[in-house]
């Protein structure tokens, strides 16, 4: 059992919280993981991404290579397509529809889902709306974990602990708001999906 | 010991403070930083040993090194070019030998992430005579750095731990082990560490003696493996770090392995070199960095009658960091497959200034204020103001090295330029603008140093600055700039025409004069209202 997820979105969007909750979740199951992440100047608002490996076995490279991606989770949509080179043919992208534009040439939106589309097997949420929903813009990162998460070989629950071992230093109103973002993003998720892909 | 999960970095950081630490030092630098951000918050305010960020590496080494005479365990941390800076201590302290286990981390940034090279410190480690090693993995990281106190004790030099990006900012499970206790008070033998013609001499050859048993430590460690395929004698493999790992990676649905030497030390392990060359007729080299193991092995007139196959001969790339898929290529097997965009343009997202940071406000007045000069340059330096070498800004021509700004600027307005202006931020001004500034205001160069003062080391995360707000003035005023010509502006847009004008008396001025921009970067600003909330 492996699986191999790329985290990817635009940084200060909060990407290294949801490798914090799943490195954690993998470890409380007893599983192997690797994460590979970016520090330093590309945090500035630049792309970031991080390679975030899970295995009831020995993992070697940090790296994810390139077509063996079982996920590419991305907090922006297309961001979630800058690594689509590392997604196997078999691979699902879990990603939010809402644009970050900090560049003067931010492509075409329709032109940028109709490439997500490309992938068989995709979970679109719109993780702004959601988060806002569920009480802060910047909980848009546990929006995205929760879509990915009944695709993730983790246990929901250990999710949920993780979220709260992250936010309880900084109160209980912020621990409320990322669960709420997580529950509403698995349930989005589970409304988006085609039905083909349901069972 | 509870399993922990850590960074590259921090398990190193985890293996000294395990080894007995008692004093660790650096500046910071991507992608090191982090050893000395979990040895802070280990330390218990410098309860259980001394952490510290020095104002550069030279120093850094400097005070690792004084802990070493006293008979302690010291380590410094820095990343690849900081070595250079450091590289004076580091040279002579292989001489001068190691009383207390002194242990230097070097963290290379292959690709240049966060860098402007990407040079390899196993040539420095080569260089310096002394003992290196270089982990492949977390264990390994926290492991080898254990060990790396005890070979610096055992042998009295300093040991150099190699560490790469993708295993510095790698996170996984560590098993620590049981920590020791730090050693006692010692001091070292005055003449061995004072290095006058007469006791160098001496002190270099015991150094150059050693190198024999440094090569038969290298081939007893148990870090380094070799396994020899009885039925394959075509093609094998020496490999070290993460590179290493990348082989692994695309022999692990394959039946069986080629031979292979795993290399985590340096000098190379000889015997088990000639090993694996003398099992196999192929040899393939697999390094992250540069060609370090493969020059070796070739050395000028190769290996009768074997093939060396690596990055000089073209099958590995000579520049940026290896990955699973350069590695499968190397190795001749199949690409997997993979998804492609279809004519989908993605469009780039470099890193930029954050909204509301004081540079870009500095930068805005600059640019104005240098319109009415189209023969002006302005020289830069290291830090998040180096982003003002792109769009929108356009406003720097240079960043070589920490520094480097001032020097420049003078060398560049004595050659003619004017303005002449240099571009610096507080924390590498302390780190090297101090001397370069001294010079420039003895000579009264007719240059202007506009130093960003936003309180705080803030490209690597916010580590604190050794030259802010009224002290940086001072010491401004005291390296002998004229009071009248050291001018503090606040970069706010509500400033922007004063600042200009500030500017454009300066340079009118003809001699040196020094523009402080001073506000705080925004987001630590934002950090301390979180943790006031919070
Ligand atoms: S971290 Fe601070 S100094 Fe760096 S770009 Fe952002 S605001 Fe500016």
């Amino acid at each position: 059992m492996k699986q191999d997820i790329i985290l990817a979105g635009v940084g200060g969007q909060g990407i290294l919280s949801i490798a914090f909750v799943i490195d954690n979740a993998a470890l409380r199951e007893g599983l192997t993981f690797k994460q590979a992440e970016v520090h330093g100047m590309a945090q500035r608002g630049g792309a970031v991404q991080s390679h975030l490996r899970l295995s009831n076995d020995k993992i070697f490279s940090d790296l994810i290579p390139r077509g063996e991606a079982d996920m590419i989770l991305s907090v922006e949509p297309m961001e979630s397509l800058r690594y689509f080179d590392y997604l196997s043919p078999e691979g699902i992208v879990v990603t939010s529809s809402s644009p970050f534009v900090n560049i003067p040439d931010y492509p075409d939106m329709d032109k940028v889902l109709s490439q997500i589309k490309t992938v068989k097997k995709r979970v679109i949420v719109d993780s702004q709306k959601i988060a806002q929903e569920a009480g802060s813009a910047r909980a848009q990162n546990m929006v995205m974990l929760g879509a990915a998460s009944a695709h993730l070989i983790l246990k929901k629950e250990n999710l949920l602990e993780y979220i709260r071992v992250l936010f309880a230093p900084r109160g209980e109103k912020l621990v409320e708001i990322n669960l709420k973002a997580f529950e509403l993003g698995r349930k989005a998720a589970a409304d988006k999906l085609r039905p083909s892909d349901k069972g | 010991m509870k399993d922990e999960i850590l960074l590259g970095d921090e398990a190193v950081a985890l293996g000294a403070i395990h080894a007995g630490l008692s004093g660790a030092y650096s500046y910071p630098g991507t992608p090191a930083s982090e050893i000395m951000e979990f040895l802070i918050r280990r330390s218990d305010g410098g309860k259980n040993f001394i952490a510290s960020w020095s104002v550069n590496e030279k120093v850094a080494y400097e005070e690792a090194l004084g802990v070493s005479f006293a008979g302690k365990r010291a380590m410094v941390s820095m990343k690849h070019v900081g070595l250079n800076v450091a590289a004076d201590p580091f040279m002579n302290s292989a001489i001068t030998g190691a009383n207390g286990g002194l242990v230097v981390v070097v963290a290379d940034d292959p690709s240049m992430h966060s860098s402007q090279n990407e040079q390899d410190s196993r040539f420095y480690a080569q260089f310096a005579q002394v003992f290196c090693f270089e982990p492949s993995n977390h264990q390994e990281a926290y492991d080898m750095t254990r060990e790396a106190f005890d070979v610096s004790e055992e042998l009295g030099i300093p040991v150099m731990v190699r560490l790469v990006t993708r295993l510095s900012h790698s996170r996984s499970r560590v098993q620590p082990g049981p920590p020791r206790k730090q050693n006692t008070l010692q001091y070292g033998i005055g003449k061995d560490w004072t290095l006058l013609p007469v006791n160098a001499r001496r002190r270099f050859k015991i150094l150059t003696e050693k190198q024999k048993e440094l090569v038969g430590l290298a081939d007893k460690s148990g870090f380094n493996s070799l396994e020899l395929n009885k039925k394959n004698t075509s093609l094998g493999i020496i490999a070290s770090g993460v590179a290493f790992n990348y082989v692994l990676e695309n022999y692990k649905d394959q039946p069986e392995l080629p031979s292979m030497l795993k290399i985590s030390t340096y000098p190379l392990p000889e015997t088990l070199v000639a090993g694996l060359v003398r099992h196999v007729e192929r040899v393939l080299v697999v390094e992250e960095g540069y060609p370090f193991i493969e020059k070796n092995l070739r050395g000028i007139l190769g290996l009768p009658g074997k093939t060396v196959l690596g990055k000089l001969d073209g099958h590995l790339p000579l520049t940026g960091e290896l990955s699973p898929e350069i590695v499968r290529q190397a190795l001749g097997m199949k690409p997997r497959e993979k998804l492609q965009l279809d004519d989908f343009k993605l469009a780039g997202r470099p890193p930029q200034l954050c909204a509301g940071c004081p540079h870009a406000d500095a930068y805005k007045a600059l640019n104005k204020a240098l319109e009415a000069y189209p023969q002006s340059n302005v020289f830069s330096d290291i830090g998040c103001y180096t982003l003002g070498a792109l769009p929108p800004y356009n406003a720097i021509n240079s960043c070589v090295c920490m520094g480097a700004s001032i020097g420049m600027a003078k060398g560049g307005a004595e050659a003619g330029v004017y303005p002449s202006v240099a571009v610096i931020g507080d924390s590498t001004f302390a780190h090297s603008g101090l001397t370069p500034l001294l010079s420039a205001a003895e000579a009264n160069t007719n240059m202007t140093v506009v130093i960003l003062d936003n309180s705080i080391v803030a490209m690597t995360g916010g580590q604190p600055t050794f030259a802010s707000g009224e002290g940086l003035v001072r010491m401004v005023g005291g390296l002998g700039v004229k009071r009248d010509h050291i001018r503090v502006i606040e970069p706010l847009p509500k400033n922007l025409e004063k600042n200009i004008q500030a500017f454009k008396e300066e340079f009118e001025y003809r001699g040196l004069s020094v523009v402080i921009a001073s506000r705080e970067c925004v987001q630590e600003v934002r950090k301390k209202k979180r943790s006031e909330i919070g």
